[in-house]
C-alpha cells in the first residue's frame, strides 16, 4: 500500500489523475472502519489532511462555499445562522470525537443512503464543486447521488467544496433512531422553507437507495402555500395540507426491511417527521413574519 | 514508512508503519503506550480517545500517515498536561515515563499530589472506575470537557462523553466524577 501526502490542492489532483484507484482520507471515519476489518485493502491512500483550504469555508451574500473537510463540529459551532438545516443534522451525527474529524466531503464521497448530511444538502439545494486535472465542474446535489453508495464522481475527481444557498428561511432535519448519539438513521427528513422563491425542498435519507427528495410532497404543499396566500398571511397550516404533504413524503420513499427497521415503519415514521418539521418550521416562519411586521 | 509526531509533549518516531495502520496500533504495538484502549475499532466505543492538536478523536480511526508533524496527547500524558495548564513549565512524559505510569505506585499509600490530572483523581474519588477499560477515554474526553468549559451542566456533561461507552454502566459514578472536578476546578480558581 502506498501512503500519498500531497501538500497542496495541486498535487492533489495530480496524484489522483496519476492513481484513478487512489482512494481519498479525510476525517477517515468511513475509510478507517473499512482498513480496520479488511472491508478495503486500497492500493493507494491519499491523505487530505494536509491541504489547508479544504477546512475552510467563505460565507458569501447568498452562498457559502464549504471546505470539503471542514470538520461537522465546525460547521455547528460557526455555521448554524446561515445553513442550520446541515447544522442541526450536522449535531446528531455519532459523537464528539467523531464530529470532530467526519465532514460533509466524506459523507457525499460515500453517498451512502444513511448519510445525515443528505437531506439537509437535498433540502438546500446546493451543488457539489468537483476537481481534476482537467478542470473544475459544478454537480447539482440532484444529480450527484447515482445509486447504493455510487456518486457522479469521475475516477479522477476529488471533492472540493460544497456551495450551499444561505438559508432565506427556518431549515429542520429529523431523524429515527434507538438512542441520541451514536445512531445510523433508520430514516431521516430534512426541510427547507425558501420564502424568497416560494418553494419548499426535502430530502429523504435512509429510505430509498439514495438519498431523495420528495418532489410531490414539494409541489402539492409550495400550491397549497401560494393557493391559500400563506406565505403573506402568515396563517396556520391547515392540517388536511399538513397531512397530505406527509402522506406524500411517505410515498416518495422506497424502503426496504433490515435490522434497522422496517420498511412500513420507515414509511410511516417519514410521514410523521415531516409533518411535525413541517409545523416546526412553518411556526418559525410566522414568528419571523410577525416581528418584522411589528418593528 | 516512517512517522515523525509529538506524543505529550516529546516528539517521537515511529518506523516500518504500515500505510493502513492506525495511530492507535502505533501507540499501543509501536511505542508501548497501552493506555489507549483497543476495544471496538469502529469508533462506536471511545475507548482509544486521544487529543489529536488538541481535538478529542477515535486514534482507531486516524491513519498513522495523517499525524506526521501533529501533536498527539494520551491519557499517560494527562497529569503533564494538566500541570501545564496550571502554569508549570514541563517537557512533556517520556515513553518510558509513561509506560511505568500506575494509578496507585506499588507500595505507595496513594498517589503523589500532582501525580494524577484532577480528573483522574476526581475518578478515583468518586468510584468512577469499575473494570478501567473505558477509563482512559472518558478522561481524555472530560478533562477536554472541563478545559474548554469550566462549569459544565449535566447536559454538557452528557454530550461531551456521548461518545463514550461503560459496559460495566457505570455512568452515573463517571457523572458524578466529572461534577467533582469541575467543582474542584472551580475552587482552586
Ligand atoms: C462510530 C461512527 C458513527 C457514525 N455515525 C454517523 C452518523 O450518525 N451519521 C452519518 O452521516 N455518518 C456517520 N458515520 C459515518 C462518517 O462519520 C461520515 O460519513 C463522515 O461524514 C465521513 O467523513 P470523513 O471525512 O471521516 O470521511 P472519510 O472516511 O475520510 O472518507 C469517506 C469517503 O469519502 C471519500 N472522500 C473523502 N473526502 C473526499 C474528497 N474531498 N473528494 C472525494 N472523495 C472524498 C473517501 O475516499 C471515502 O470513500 C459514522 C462513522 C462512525 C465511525
Amino acid at each position: 500500500m502506498d501512503f500519498l501526502r500531497p501538500a497542496s490542492w495541486e498535487e492533489a489532483l495530480a496524484a489522483k489523475a496519476e492513481h484513478p484507484t487512489a482512494v481519498p482520507i479525510a476525517g477517515g471515519t468511513d475509510v478507517m472502519v473499512e482498513i480496520n476489518f479488511d472491508h478495503r485493502r486500497p492500493d493507494v491512500l491519499l491523505d487530505l489532511n494536509r491541504i489547508g483550504e479544504l477546512h475552510d469555508w467563505e460565507v458569501g451574500e447568498d452562498t457559502v462555499r464549504l471546505g470539503a473537510s471542514v470538520s461537522y463540529t465546525r460547521i455547528i459551532e460557526n455555521l448554524r445562522s446561515v445553513l442550520p438545516g446541515l447544522a442541526t443534522a450536522s449535531h446528531t451525527v455519532a459523537s464528539p470525537q467523531i464530529r470532530n474529524r467526519g465532514g460533509v466531503g466524506g459523507n457525499l464521497g460515500c453517498a451512502s443512503p444513511a448519510g445525515d448530511a443528505h437531506p439537509a444538502l437535498l433540502a438546500s439545494g446546493c451543488e457539489v464543486e468537483v476537481a481534476s486535472v482537467r478542470g473544475t465542474r459544478m454537480i447539482p446535489i440532484d444529480e450527484f447521488y447515482v445509486g447504493v453508495k455510487r456518486n457522479a464522481l469521475a475516477p479522477d475527481e476529488l471533492i472540493r467544496a460544497i456551495h450551499l444557498p444561505r438559508a432565506d428561511g427556518p431549515q429542520q432535519f429529523s431523524k429515527v433512531g434507538t438512542r441520541n448519539a451514536m445512531v445510523i438513521a433508520v430514516c431521516a427528513f430534512g426541510i427547507a422553507l425558501h420564502p424568497s422563491t416560494r418553494t419548499v425542498r426535502t430530502g429523504i435519507g435512509s429510505a430509498a437507495p439514495t438519498p431523495i427528495r420528495a418532489k410531490a410532497a414539494e409541489e402539492f404543499l409550495a400550491a397549497a402555500l401560494e393557493e391559500g396566500g400563506f406565505w403573506d398571511n402568515g396563517k396556520i397550516i391547515p392540517p388536511a395540507v399538513a397531512r397530505q404533504f406527509a402522506e406524500l413524503v411517505s410515498g416518495a420513499a422506497n424502503p426496504i426491511d433490515d435490522v434497522r427497521g422496517s420498511a412500513s415503519y420507515r414509511r410511516h415514521a417519514l410521514g410523521v417527521m415531516a409533518r411535525r418539521t413541517l409545523g416546526w418550521t412553518w411556526d418559525e416562519y410566522r414568528g419571523n413574519e410577525r416581528s418584522a411586521r411589528c418593528a | 514508512m516512517r512517522v515523525t509526531f509529538t506524543v505529550n509533549g516529546r516528539e517521537q518516531e515511529a518506523d516500518d508503519v504500515w500505510e493502513g495502520e492506525s495511530l492507535l496500533y502505533v501507540l499501543r504495538e509501536r511505542m508501548g503506550l497501552p493506555g489507549s484502549k483497543n476495544a471496538c475499532e469502529q469508533g462506536e466505543c471511545g475507548s482509544c480517545t486521544v487529543r489529536l492538536d488538541d481535538v478529542p478523536v477515535c486514534s482507531c480511526l486516524v491513519a498513522a500517515g495523517q499525524v506526521q508533524g501533529r501533536e498527539v496527547v494520551t491519557v499517560e500524558g494527562l497529569a503533564d498536561q494538566a500541570r501545564e495548564r496550571g502554569g508549570r513549565a514541563t517537557d512533556g512524559t517520556t515513553l518510558d515515563q509513561a509506560k511505568g505510569w500506575q494509578a496507585k505506585p506499588h507500595g505507595a499509600q496513594a498517589a503523589q499530589p500532582g501525580q494524577l490530572a484532577p480528573i483522574q483523581q476526581a475518578f478515583i474519588d468518586a468510584g468512577a472506575v469499575q473494570c478501567g477499560f473505558c477509563t482512559p477515554g472518558l478522561l481524555v474526553a472530560a478533562d477536554e470537557l472541563l478545559e474548554r468549559n469550566s462549569s459544565p451542566t449535566d447536559a454538557d456533561i452528557r454530550e461531551a462523553l456521548s461518545g463514550n461507552l461503560c459496559r460495566c454502566t457505570g455512568y452515573e459514578k463517571i457523572l458524578d466524577a466529572v461534577r467533582l472536578a469541575a467543582a474542584r476546578q472551580d475552587e482552586v480558581v
